[in-house]
């Protein structure tokens, strides 16, 4: 029983699970708004999007990979998928339709790029960020898109769900399924895990690598389109900046950078510790000029106490075998 | 041995001038680069790009961003990254500001001199504490860089926007804002400071004991610390000398636009790490020289001059960078597969 409870602490999802119970009860005793049904579910409705992008960067992650391009993937799709609705109407369907072929042709090119010159997948993405991303403002001059179709900007709910968090939950499912039910997830797994294994079992690496970065720019798109219906609005430079909090969001759920290792649960527990910390402090009345101290805070402690427990744990197994 | 005599001394005497007969393809191909993009921009606008102007205003544009992207550069010789040099330059910038203003109000009778140096130091004491605080997270904790430099980038920030409000701080004597717009003999103060951080950078990576660890730990970090170096150590090393290199930085940023805020240049972090890697730093770690670094911030300077007096608008030119970034490595692939081919000939 004490070793069940002890394999149960050293679990990093558990851990991260009980650091946001411990939070929830402190912000709820110190405001009583914070437990409420309409509070929480702002709280996942205004999260949804990053949750989005973060499905897609966890699925990079795993492979091994890293990609910085999918909030400018999510702006350029954005952009094009709005300007179409605008001109010749359309409907929900042909939205997410239009955009998911942008946002995974984009996102294909970068695994093309990566795979065919041979590069490191940061220095790749971060060459295609800066030019999607700037071709996008040369192109729309800065201008947002205001007149969006009535159907896109109705607020949609089913028993009283926000649409935004309703996509959020479908997109999260799919990839655990995606990672934990089907062959493909396996082989993203094994692929980040050790890539020289991976080849010889027969993988083939390059298309492997194509689904991989089109998955996460099809999310980057889905996420994009989800942001236009919230704020009513394209704004090219809207999403920018949003890569590396949904990438803190996704190592604080446990990801590794090195590859091979990330769950969803993990991911979504990531996201919701960010999202509560924010607005847990906003509720107890601290100002918001000091989120990004804090956010830092929590980064830095929590990745430095999971390195640590990782290198004793690692001593230990060592003089076990001694 | 005796066969390898002449072999070896014929090496060493090509080794004689490694300025001007760099060997380094990654330097050829920059310089050609460079040489391509003088020749087209003169074509383009005739009078106008070859001027005395424009290479003032060149001169004028480069060092800010030299100057950070040398701090990016010793990280990623050493494996690593650090995403928290611009926070950390921003965070300098307003301390040295807050500290000048604060002593310094209309009419006070405190010594200038007296003011900028406790300003300079209380910069420099930041700069130390953000680079020692995330050298003992990366090397001791054992902490991805990446990782790391995250959280003190957010915290950094976080830090100067609590302090500031989100406001501007602005107002420095006319000693400080001589490091960025005065000239000595016609060359910027500023273009001077970035060569002799270039040439301090340079000199160290290339001789200095701590350079060669901080290489030696970008190839093989394990071997490395078997071989008796005392890894940690250096790796904070390295991220102090980074944060040191962005409070110069700061220096210049606050001079160019006579104040400090904590949301400046933000758009120049992941550009250092472009024009580090055109420059032929290896992103995985050991390999990169200065000099190349250097050359591919004049490529890029030159290719943003040239689009703007072609009429472009910056968004289009920070496109092309992108682009040439990924043509450089294109190229550099295609280069090492044709000299293995021509190796296979043979």
């Amino acid at each position: 029983m004490r070793n069940f409870f002890r394999g149960l602490f050293r679990r990093h999802d558990i851990q991260i699970g009980l650091i946001i119970v411990i939070m929830a009860t402190f912000f709820s005793i110190l405001s009583p708004g914070f437990l409420t049904p309409g509070n929480l579910l702002g709280l996942l409705e205004s999260y949804s999007v990053s949750a989005i992008m973060a499905a897609g960067l966890l699925v990079v992650l795993i492979s091994g990979g890293i990609d910085i391009s999918f909030a400018a993937i999510a702006g350029v799709t954005q952009f094009l998928t709005a300007t179409i609705l605008v001109k010749f109407g359309g409907n929900w369907f042909t939205a997410f339709a239009l955009a998911g072929l942008f946002g995974a042709l984009l996102g294909v090119i970068n695994a093309l790029l990566i795979h065919y010159l041979r590069a490191i997948s940061v220095i790749i993405t971060i060459s295609t960020m800066t030019f999607y991303f700037s071709m996008l403002m040369f192109v729309t001059q800065g201008r947002s898109i205001y007149n969006l179709p009535d159907w896109f900007t109705n607020k949609i709910e089913v028993l009283s769900i926000p649409f935004p968090v309703m996509v959020a939950a479908v997109v999260l499912l799919t990839t655990l399924l995606l990672l934990s039910r089907l062959t493909i997830g396996r082989l993203i797994y094994g692929l980040g895990g050790n890539p020289e294994a991976a080849k010889r079992m027969g993988c083939h690496v390059g298309g492997l690598r194509c689904f991989v970065y089109g998955y996460s720019g099809f999310m980057g798109a889905v996420a994009g389109i989800v942001q236009a219906h919230r704020v009513e609005e394209v704004v090219p430079n809207a999403l920018m900046g949003r890569e590396l909090d949904v990438l803190a969001a996704v190592v604080l759920g446990g990801a590794s950078l090195a590859g091979g290792v990330g769950t969803v649960s993990g991911t979504i527990l990531g996201i919701v510790l960010l999202a509560m910390l924010q607005n847990g402090l906003t509720l107890i009345g601290v100002s918001s000029y000091s989120f990004g101290a804090v956010t830092g805070l929590v980064i830095l402690v929590s990745v430095s106490a999971t390195a640590y427990t990782a290198k004793r744990q690692q001593k230990r197994s060592l003089r076990h075998v001694i | 041995m005796s066969s390898n005599g002449p072999a070896g001394s014929a090496a060493a005497s090509k080794r004689e001038f490694p300025v001007l007969l760099p060997r380094d393809p990654t330097i050829t191909l920059l310089t050609v680069l460079i040489l391509v993009t003088i020749m087209i921009f003169s074509f383009l606008t005739p009078s106008r790009f070859l001027s005395g102007d424009t290479a003032r205003a060149m001169a004028f544009q480069m060092p800010e961003l030299g100057i950070l992207s040398l701090a990016m550069m010793i990280p990623l010789m050493s494996g690593g990254l650090n995403l928290a040099i611009i926070a950390t330059a921003n965070l300098c910038a307003l301390v040295m500001a807050g500290i000048l203003t604060h002593l310094l109000p209309s009419g006070s009778s405190f010594p200038i001199a007296g003011a900028i140096l406790i300003a300079l130091l209380a910069g420099m004491g930041t700069a130390f504490l953000v680079g020692f605080l995330t050298g003992v997270v990366v090397a001791f904790f054992g902490v991805h860089p990446i990782l790391v430099t995250l959280g003190t980038m957010t915290l950094v920030k976080g830090i100067s926007v609590v302090t500031t409000s989100g406001t501007v701080i602005g107002g420095f004597p006319s000693a400080i804002l001589y490091l960025g717009n005065g000239t000595v003999f016609g060359i910027p103060v500023s273009l001077i400071l970035f060569l002799v951080c270039a040439g301090v950078v340079g000199v160290i990576l290339a001789h200095a004991p701590f350079g060669v660890s901080l290489r030696l730990i970008g190839s093989n970090e394990r071997a490395t610390r078997y071989s008796g170096v005392p890894t940690e150590w250096v790796l904070v090393g390295v991220y102090v000398f980074s944060s040191l290199l962005c409070w110069v930085a700061a220096l210049v940023m606050m001079a160019r636009f006579n104040s400090a805020s904590a949301g400046y240049a933000e758009s120049y972090l992941l550009i250092t790490i472009l024009a580090a890697v055109l420059g032929g730093v290896d992103p995985f770690g050991g390999f990169g020289r200065v000099l190349g670094l250097v050359l591919s911030l004049i490529l890029l300077q030159l290719i943003s001059t040239g689009f703007n007096l072609l009429g472009f608008s910056p968004y289009l030119t920070a496109a092309i960078w992108g682009a040439t970034m990924i043509l450089a490595i294109a190229i550099a692939l295609v280069r090492d597969n044709w000299l293995s081919w021509l190796k296979l000939r043979k």
